[in-house]
């Protein structure tokens, strides 16, 4: 056991003005991970404390949050890696509803105008369209994506202009773009090239550097550029 | 009044696609999940989904009838064949829709859908993509919900059903961004609210797959079926419990006990690691209690053998959880597993279109029962439920409210939306000292050893009064904690009912039924025993505990015969 210090940023909207630091200290076995530590506090110490978590398995992207300097998931972060001592704030740039519970609605927002859907080059066949495998796998740097929004707390343009598509909607249309079924690449550059798409992009690297998922969001813009820009 | 024509509960496999459905059937919809759809539980299936389109060149002459085969006998002869069979004849279709919809399957060299072996089954007929399958269709489908524009209610939880003169009417929901409690008329309510493993605590399931989904029927009235049915998926991380696909054995990986032995030859010497998953559980179980695993909790599952090339391309999720959580690499080390709580082939009782006993009620997925799976689920039949029932109940609930007026029942909505409250009020105002997670960590622990992969009648009767026990103190718990907006103490503690509720259902159908059949193994009646037993368990909710009844088995092709792997 080792003892183990967490200091959260809380804010309840029915008492607080402003969000302000609370710490809490208890015992942790090796091994335990910052979500656990969570589960730890809100089941034993307070259980007003309100945070987001579903798989514990770093697949659901429920957990993304800003832990000691670096947004990730709290569920993949083991506490022994951050010497014992955590510190854990809201993701950025959305709104705080509680503690680290923030308003997602203008990170959907965003994903919802890249029309997210599969829109078909084709009438479907009776069996499955035929994609081969180098096709197929034009996808696998994007497909992966959990939807999390890490990237989205992370991006300095977000934090200036809330109507930038994001790193996460973008890469989202880029999975249609170079997906060999679907017929509406050229509408969809056009959008993402845009007032509010990838040229609001200052490739600062942020969002490739949080990716728990090791994805390259950064990439998936520059390559939007490039296509929109030569085709 | 907030009012529609079907009301989805759930944003899984089963609700997204009942949402869809009913959508094109043009009934107005509603979702309603205490989530964001894709962080449902689906996403977090790994390794497949299960239809016979033989595109593999090692299953030529697969066909929907042996995939419905295969599934009748891994079910132990449990499952209503009818339902086996539509299942396994809707499987291509329902494949190739979510395909044109743009579900990134891995690909085979004509560019067709790529299928893997997997336990249980005749050929390889494990549609995939790469190891994050439940991930790939979970997002399909969200994203065709965005293209229909089905209203959702995203962070909304369902706490209780509300009926009007034997029908269901709606449903009472905590909305978590404002804390308000309030009413949602339907028509039709369709549950797909997935599974309950989480009253275990060795479970594979997210934190959220309580039994609070079933439980909410089960106390209006609709009963539970053969709940004592729960899949121990073998290979489970230790010591987190995150599931490690059985698509690892499906490319050729092995389990090894510490003498270095491949263990499987004993217990399935054709099948050996791909052997259904109650036979393979039970031999990883008995090799790490009879002192033939490591740490005396785990054996290996061993793939450095498959090379760094197959891994990175066919398992690259399962290396992904393995480094973060463990800090190994599969391609260098083996993989610590034990069987952790994975599934129940139990629950909501319903017919192949999804009605229940109450009109107007619907349930699809793991929260349903129709049977498919009966005693024991075939690997990569789950997600194939999901999305055949979910679009069965969708378009079944969407014909059944065309005629019925379109208003909701106000004076059955408020009825129940006043007694809902004042139980919310109760619980913030009670006078108690207990832990409501204590409860609920000793019940996680009990679970495993109690209802576990071996049971016999002095652990099973224990269990049910310890769970007794536990409703016992549960009675006398602390306040719930106070704040209006993400209060998830108050719906945790709800959670913690269902499971209570849940778990004593399912110890009393265990202990009623004296055979061994699939999931269900007891050491004290180990045979299969078709003579009493071939029949459906029934629990209906009464406040003194479960009524155990029975009802028929549904055996129109396949006589029961003795499994053999």
């Amino acid at each position: 056991m080792i003892m183990t210090e967490f200091r959260i940023l809380r804010y309840d909207p029915d008492k607080d003005k402003e969000p302000h630091f609370q710490t809490y200290t208890f015992d942790s076995p090796k091994g335990m991970t910052v979500l656990e530590g969570l589960i730890y506090i809100f089941e034993n110490i307070d259980s007003t404390l309100a945070y987001r978590a579903m798989c514990r398995g770093a697949v659901c992207g429920s957990c993304a949050m800003h832990i000691n300097g670096l947004y990730n998931l709290a569920c993949r972060t083991q506490i022994d890696n951050l010497g014992g001592k955590v510190v854990l704030r809201p993701l950025a740039h959305l709104p705080i509803i509680k503690d680290l519970v923030v308003d997602l609605e203008p990170f959907w927002e965003q994903y919802k105008k890249v029309q997210p859907y599969l829109i078909p080059k084709q009438q479907a066949p009776e069996k499955e369209y035929l994609q081969s495998e180098k096709d197929r796998k034009k996808l696998d740097p994007w497909v992966d994506c959990i939807l999390c929004a890490a990237c989205y707390g992370s991006c300095p343009v977000e934090a200036t202009d809330p109507k930038y598509l994001g790193p996460a909607a973008l890469m989202k249309a880029l999975r249609f773009i170079d997906d060999s079924r679907d017929g509406n690449s050229k509408e969809r550059l056009a959008f993402v090239a845009s007032d509010f798409g990838v040229f609001r992009c200052h490739t600062i690297f942020n969002c490739q550097k949080v990716c728990p998922k090791t994805l390259d969001p950064t990439k998936a813009i520059a390559k939007l550029k490039m296509k929109a820009l030569f085709g | 009044m907030m009012f529609h024509d079907v009301l989805v509960i759930g944003g899984g496999l089963a609700g997204l696609r009942a949402a869809i459905a009913a959508a094109e059937k043009k009934a107005d919809v509603g979702i309603v999940t205490k989530l964001y759809p894709p962080r449902s539980h689906s996403g977090q299936a790994q390794g497949g989904i299960n239809a016979a389109l033989a595109n593999n060149p090692k299953a030529a002459d697969d066909t929907p009838e042996k995939h419905g085969f295969d599934t009748i006998k891994g079910s132990d002869y449990l499952a209503d064949q009818e339902a086996s069979i539509f299942m396994t004849e809707q499987a291509p279709e329902a494949i190739f829709e979510i395909e044109h919809w743009g579900c990134p399957f891995s690909r085979t060299d004509e560019g067709k859908i790529a299928q893997r072996p997997f336990g249980g089954a005749g050929y390889p007929r494990t549609c995939y993509g790469t190891d994050k399958t439940g991930h790939y269709i979970l997002q399909t489908l969200f994203e065709q919900t965005i293209k229909h524009d089905v209203k959702t209610y995203n962070e909304w939880v369902v706490i209780a059903l509300v009926k009007d003169a034997d029908a269901c009417c709606g449903v009472i929901t905590l909305n978590m961004h404002s804390g308000e409690v309030q009413a949602i008329g339907a028509n039709a309510v369709i549950f797909g609210t997935g599974g309950s493993a989480r009253m275990y605590g060795n479970t594979t399931n997210a934190l959220t797959s309580t039994a609070f989904g079933v439980a909410i029927p089960y106390w209006a009235g609709v009963p539970l079926k053969d709940m004592e049915f729960v899949q121990f998926h073998p290979t489970s991380l230790y010591p987190s419990n995150i599931l490690m696909t059985e698509g690892c054995r499906g490319e050729g990986g092995i389990m090894v006990n510490n003498k270095g032995e491949r263990f499987m030859s004993k217990y399935a010497p054709k099948a050996m690691e791909l052997g259904p998953r109650d036979i393979v559980a039970r031999g990883v179980m008995t090799e790490i209690l009879e002192g033939r695993g490591f740490e005396e909790s785990y054996v290996h599952l061993d793939l450095t053998h498959l090379g760094k090339a197959k891994i990175m391309e066919r398992l690259p999720g399962i290396r992904e959880i393995t480094l973060d959580f463990n800090g190994l690499d599969p391609i260098k080390d083996p993989i610590p597993i034990q069987p952790g709580t994975h599934y129940c082939m139990g629950g909501i009782d319903c017919s192949i279109d999804g009605s229940t006993p109450l009109a107007g009620f619907y349930a699809a997925g793991e929260c349903a029962c129709v049977s498919i799976h009966g005693a024991n689920r075939l690997g990569g039949n789950s997600l194939l439920d999901g999305v055949v029932f979910g679009k069965k109940a969708g378009a079944a609930a969407a014909d059944y409210v065309k005629d019925k007026p379109k208003q909701p029942r106000k004076e059955a909505l408020d009825r129940t939306l006043k007694k809902e409250r004042e139980m919310l009020d109760r619980m913030q105002k009670a006078n108690g000292t207990e832990n409501p997670y204590t409860i609920n960590a000793e019940l996680n622990k009990m679970m495993p050893l109690k209802a576990g992969l071996f049971r016999d009648e002095k652990l099973m009767s224990s269990g049910l009064e310890e769970i007794k026990a536990f409703k016992e103190r549960f009675k006398k718990i602390r306040p719930v904690a106070p704040g209006t907006s993400f209060n998830f103490d108050k719906i945790w503690v709800l959670e913690i009912k269902g499971n209570l509720d849940v778990a004593e259902a399912l110890m009393a159908g265990g202990l009623a039924r004296k055979e061994s059949r699939g999931g269900h193994y007891r050491t004290d009646f180990e045979k299969r025993d078709d003579k009493n037993f071939l029949k459906h368990t029934i629990a209906t909710y009464t406040a003194e505990g479960p009524k155990i009844s029975y009802s028929d088995v549904q055996i129109t092709k396949y006589q029961p015969v003795e499994r053999k792997y």
